[in-house]
């Protein structure tokens, strides 16, 4: 893996906004690491998954101006913490070099800004395949300060960090994640959902498939009995948060588990004060569950919490 | 601006207009893109039988279906497909397709997308509360006072910005599109 600590830092839409808490708790906790980032001077929307959907070609075109600024700026490697940028980004950058005849295309219109991009010379990174495999998890155990015993988190992974193929991790059951948390001292149930699907942009379109798919993650997190479910893509945070109440509403159910950035708590593990991390912007508080961590570890327990048969990893399914 | 490269049958347009469609040609019909997916229960048709429609040149069913639409773009099918067809990105393909000929039936995932690229167009950054506003307003103007609590929830926590970001240098990036819409107007669409 590479050596070198510095990456251009794309945010994202998101984390100027509704993620603002990832963006604080990202900048502390590479701060802390040593990870170097620097934002891409005027970087614009990566589309989301909208403007594939309309037009494809000024789709590209409008990732690609990102990717020609970074290369501009003499990067090498790109950071985006948000899924859907990473994808975006990642996606173009390949099929640039995959598809001449589009990379062409693209090329072109990017000459009517002035700009252009050579397919391959940025490596597009999510932020935690960064802090697992350029920094390692060594380093983040030597930062920990206080660790997070007695917490209970169930890492949700989504769909675009690891899919169609982003390589670093598996596409259908991920584990990164989980062990960047067990470094941090928490407890990680074995969260069977962790690679389902969010519901994107459905909260906008349809109220039914995505309380349904948002539902299902709820459902299969408390069956766990997990303090607060851990994210890493603002799209996953806010449906999973912003959409609780929603969901109590249409099931008659009562969940109040709190969405946090894997990046706030291991702000928290190095003893970063909460305010720093974005604390307290979370509408279902976190305050309940950050006080359940203890100073000493738990006692070993002989059983392992029984998996509930209707949890079983079946997407589509239910 | 229509995607008619790659010939008249409607199988060879979507494969055209796909990167690496061309293995739409070798789908199994085993479904295992319709079991994995998260929307199938609300989708009009399955993957797999949208894709059987798309080899018999059903081009109305198939662009009237809301089964596109209902694509939340989580790749599961694409990653478990034994054929690696790129089932995602021929779905986009169908949004585009229906886009251009006016067709689908769901006018409101349609609609969301166009609001969403607009304000990218006229800002170069997304921005939630003009997107809300304006969208819920032509579509589910209810919608806008349950979404209204959630959205002054969001203002107190500093999660929604009152203002549109533009980026600073926006007649580049418009200079860029507006070419970009050219080239793909002179190729049909295709990409
Ligand atoms: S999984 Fe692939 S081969 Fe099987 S039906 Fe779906 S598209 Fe065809
Ligand atoms: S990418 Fe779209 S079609 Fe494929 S499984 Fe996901 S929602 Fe279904």
């Amino acid at each position: 893996m590479s050596t070198d600590k510095k990456y251009a830092y794309y945010p994202g839409c998101s984390l100027t906004a509704t993620a603002v808490a990832y963006d604080i708790s990202t900048k502390a906790v590479c701060d802390a690491l040593g990870i170097e980032i620097k934002e891409i001077d005027d970087w614009n929307c990566c589309g989301a998954t909208e403007y594939f959907a309309i037009n494809a070609l000024p789709a590209y075109a409008l990732v690609a101006r990102n990717l020609a600024l970074a290369q501009d700026e003499g990067h090498s490697q790109v950071i985006a913490p948000c899924s859907a940028c990473f994808l975006n980004l990642r996606k173009t950058d390949e099929y640039m070099g995959k598809y001449p005849d589009l990379g062409q295309k693209v090329n072109q219109a990017l000459a009517a800004g002035k700009l252009h991009y050579d397919p391959g010379s940025l490596r597009v990174r999510h932020l935690l395949d960064v802090v697992v495999n350029d920094v390692g998890l060594d380093k983040v155990e030597s930062l920990v300060k206080k660790p997070l015993y007695n917490l209970r988190l169930a890492p949700y992974y989504g769909c675009m960090i690891v899919r169609p193929d982003s390589g670093f991790d598996n596409v259908e059951y991920p584990t990164s994640m989980d062990e960047l948390l067990r470094t941090l001292g928490a407890i990680v149930v074995d969260y069977p959902v962790k690679t389902q699907c969010c519901g994107g942009h459905m909260t906008q379109i349809s109220d039914d498939t995505a309380l349904d798919l948002i539902g299902r993650l709820l459902r299969s997190a408390a069956e766990y009995q997990a303090d607060a479910i851990v994210c890493l893509c603002p799209m996953c945070q806010l449906n999973l948060d912003a959409y609780q109440d929603d969901v109590n509403r249409k099931y008659g159910t009562d969940y109040k588990i709190p969405v946090l950035y894997f990046t706030q708590l291991m702000g928290l593990a190095f003893g970063i004060p909460e305010k720093k991390l974005g604390f307290g912007k979370e509408m279902v508080s976190a305050k309940p569950a950050l006080a359940k961590i203890t100073a000493e570890p738990p006692p070993k327990k002989k059983r392992r919490v029984r998996r509930p048969k209707e949890a079983l990893p079946m997407p589509g399914q239910e | 601006m229509t995607e008619t490269r790659g010939g008249d049958r409607f199988f060879d347009r979507v494969v055209a207009a796909t990167p690496g469609g061309e293995k739409l040609a070798l789908c199994l019909q085993c479904g295992t893109c319709g079991g994995s997916c998260p929307s199938g229960p609300d989708m009009d048709h399955t993957p797999r039988q949208l894709f059987a429609m798309i080899a018999a040149d059903m081009e109305e069913e198939v662009l009237n279906s809301n089964t596109p639409w209902y694509c939340v773009s989580c790749y599961y099918c694409t990653v478990r497909c034994p054929q690696q067809i790129p089932i995602t990105d021929i779905m986009y393909t169908l949004k585009r397709m229906a886009v251009q000929k006016g067709k689908f039936k769901e006018a409101e995932a349609a609609d969301f997308s166009k609001t969403f690229i607009g304000m990218v167009e006229l800002y170069g950054r997304s921005f939630e509360l003009g997107l809300a506003t304006r969208y819920h307003l032509a579509h589910h103007p209810l919608k806008m006072i349950q979404m209204s609590g959630m959205g002054l929830k969001m203002l107190q926590r500093g999660r929604m910005a009152l203002r549109p970001e533009k980026i600073k240098r926006l007649d580049q990036l418009q200079a860029i599109l507006e070419k970009a819409k050219q080239l793909s107007a002179q190729t049909g669409g295709a990409a």
